[in-house]
């Protein structure tokens, strides 16, 4: 049995009440009021005119410069400027609620990668993972509160993170009528998106729930009716959950920009999710093992998660590419919008992005012999997944907060904050039960595993 | 110089073979060669062989092919007739970029694999018309040979072999 040390757990405590401090400091920060921002904006404006030297020599220069430079042209324009400044004032505004809802989602799809992971396992009876299985099932203990989160988080902001969720939208004589958003009202509404959001959590969790308990049971079962079981329900799980993941990829990230949508969105997310769960499981096993838990893990097993990690990451660019280079090439006004946002004002993240999750694995993770050296595999799944964060990041904030976004005290302490709850939850589940699956038919050849 | 004798020792189990290439290597006889009709999961590094380094080659072969596919586009397209086809902007390579990347995806793949290919051809010297080299037609159906040099220790050699489960030890003169 695994103990939860106190050092790790206290060090989630820190984490915790760190990022609780600077979510609060993000909110109490954030409320401006409109004649702030104004001032803020002529500051801007002014800023802009006089020291363009200056500024170059700080370190965030070029996002300081280019806002300067859109303030100035929009403050000069004298009648477009109340509304501008409210428009920046309502980016300012959701801030920390996206800089949350991004952390939250993060974490969740970790979570919910591995239980797909785990599914794909058990469905495919794999014979080299079941030493790990304990690990993937204690991961898969975020999911349920991590979820929960993300649909609280959504359902409290509000049109602070998804503007259809403004009820005047889709009121044909209010101001802020909006034909489009009227128009898919249908499915995006506040009672059908918890209605589905609800149906998603609980069919995972169902499905984590039940496989838990058949292994569990497996352990001390005479019988192989367990493990029938929980390979019968995974066939059924993963059907349900590539309708549930693509569905719920719409709801929970798509949204956000309602008047834009693309078909393979789904596909991207999840390619996202699978890439982060294997990687924080790759992460997650390597301490296990150097603290001395997983003396059946060997450097075979790290040797075959690395190769789920470079081979996953290749798949995340490929959809991230061909969801780009389809709407780039065609350049239809209504879908290309969604990436000039991105490229005039997230350029670097945008960018960077595809070095640390493709550029980066690709070279790293290629040699075999690299991918089984735990240091080795420790860097290129910190990169992986610091990239798979800029790419959630990409995906909410230019629809909430726009060319406003920095990633400050708000977005840094989300993510301790969330870091703290998932080391918490998933080494609490990890203390539950035996490291390693005992009456599971593969067990002992995935412990003679060898590549 | 070549032994112009050898001797050739028949199993019919590759279980058998892997423990005999284990004795012969700990008795620290040279095998020279080893013929099966299947790849047998191991025996490379039982005999001590060098890892392969084709997938090095692979590598670079695919940067070639990368390189090919960006100066070839970069040159007619951007270079020689910067034509507008369709409002795509090829004022520079980078800019049109998106629309070359299948192509330098391909032949990045096509060189990796075709030179790698025709360089595992050479370096196992693999052509039409070549000469099979096969001392016992029964080694690519279901028997295992491994064949000894032989430096005047035949009859030592001989009843090692024969320990090890060899079903046949043949001394065979070997013509250069």
């Amino acid at each position: 049995m695994y103990t939860f040390s106190n050092k790790l757990k206290t060090f989630s405590f820190i984490l915790m009440i760190l990022g609780a401090l600077g979510v609060g400091y993000g909110f109490l920060t954030s409320h401006k009021s409109l004649e702030e921002v104004k001032t803020m904006l002529a500051e801007e404006a002014s800023h802009h005119g006089g020291g363009h030297a200056e500024e170059a020599t700080h370190a965030v220069a070029d996002t300081h410069a280019e806002k300067g430079h859109e303030a100035a042209a929009h403050v000069t324009d004298a009648h477009h400027g109340d509304k501008h400044a409210k428009h920046v004032q309502h980016q300012i505004h959701n801030r920390p609620w996206s800089a949350l809802y991004v952390a939250a989602f993060f974490f969740m799809m970790i979570a919910l990668g591995i239980l797909a992971f785990y599914a794909i396992q058990i469905a495919s009876q794999a014979g080299w993972s079941p030493v790990l299985f304990r690990v993937m099932e204690g991961m898969t203990a975020y999911l349920l509160p991590g979820a929960l989160i993300v649909v609280a988080i959504a359902m409290f902001s509000g049109d602070h993170i998804f503007v259809w969720m403004n009820e005047n939208m889709t009121n044909p004589d209010h101001a802020d009528y909006d034909k489009l958003v009227a128009g898919k009202s249908g499915w995006l509404n506040k009672t059908g998106f918890l209605i589905r959001a609800l149906i998603f959590i609980g069919g995972w969790s169902l499905y984590r729930h039940f496989s838990r308990k058949f292994s569990i049971a497996q352990d001390t079962a005479e019988d192989k009716s367990n493990f029938k079981k929980s390979f019968r329900i995974a066939a059924g799980f993963l059907v349900f959950f590539i309708y549930t993941e693509s569905m719920m990829s719409w709801d929970w990230i798509m949204s956000v920009d309602p008047h834009w949508f693309s078909t393979l969105f789904g596909w991207y997310v999840f390619a996202s999710m699978f890439v982060s769960g294997i990687t924080v499981l790759a992460l997650i096993t390597l301490y296990l093992k150097s603290k001395g838990q997983l003396e059946f893990v060997n450097e075979n097993h790290l040797h075959d998660v690395a190769k789920f990690m470079f081979a996953f990451s290749i798949f995340w660019t490929y959809l991230w590419f061909s969801q780009f280079m389809l709407i780039w090439y065609s350049n239809i006004p209504e879908e290309v919008t969604y990436f000039v946002t991105r490229f005039q004002d997230y350029k670097l993240p945008f960018l960077g992005m595809v070095v640390m999750n493709f550029v980066f694995p690709i070279l790293m993770l290629m040699n075999a012999d690299y991918k089984r050296i735990p240091w080795f595999v420790v860097m290129a799944g910190l990169v992986i997944l610091a990239g798979h964060y800029i790419d959630i990041f990409n995906m909410i904030m230019p629809a909430t907060v726009g060319d406003r976004w920095f990633i400050g005290i708000p977005e840094i302490s989300s993510v301790l904050l969330f870091a703290g709850l998932f080391i918490f939850i998933v080494f609490t589940a990890l203390t539950k039960a035996p490291l390693l699956v005992k009456g599971y038919p593969f067990r002992k050849e995935s412990e003679e595993f060898h590549y | 110089m070549e032994a112009s004798k050898v001797i050739h020792a028949i199993y019919t189990d590759d279980d058998v073979l892997m423990s005999a290439v284990k004795k012969v290597k700990a008795e620290k006889h040279h095998i020279e060669e080893i013929y099966t009709p299947f790849p047998v999961h191991g025996l490379d590094k039982a005999m001590g062989l060098a890892p392969t380094r084709i997938a090095i080659t692979a590598f670079m072969y695919g940067l070639v092919g990368l390189t090919v596919a960006i100066v070839m586009m970069n040159f007619i397209m951007i270079e020689d007739w910067p034509q507008n086809i369709g409002g795509k902007p090829s004022f520079s390579y980078i800019e049109n970029m998106p629309a070359f990347v299948p192509i330098m995806f391909e032949l990045t793949v096509f060189f990796a694999a075709h030179l790698m290919v025709i360089t595992f051809y050479l370096r196992s010297r693999m052509w039409p018309f070549k000469e099979a080299e096969n001392p016992d037609p029964r080694t690519t159906d279901d028997h295992f040979l491994m064949e000894i040099a032989v430096h005047g220790n035949e009859n030592e050699l001989e009843s090692l072999l024969k320990e090890t489960g060899a079903v046949e030890v043949n001394l065979v003169d070997k013509a250069h």
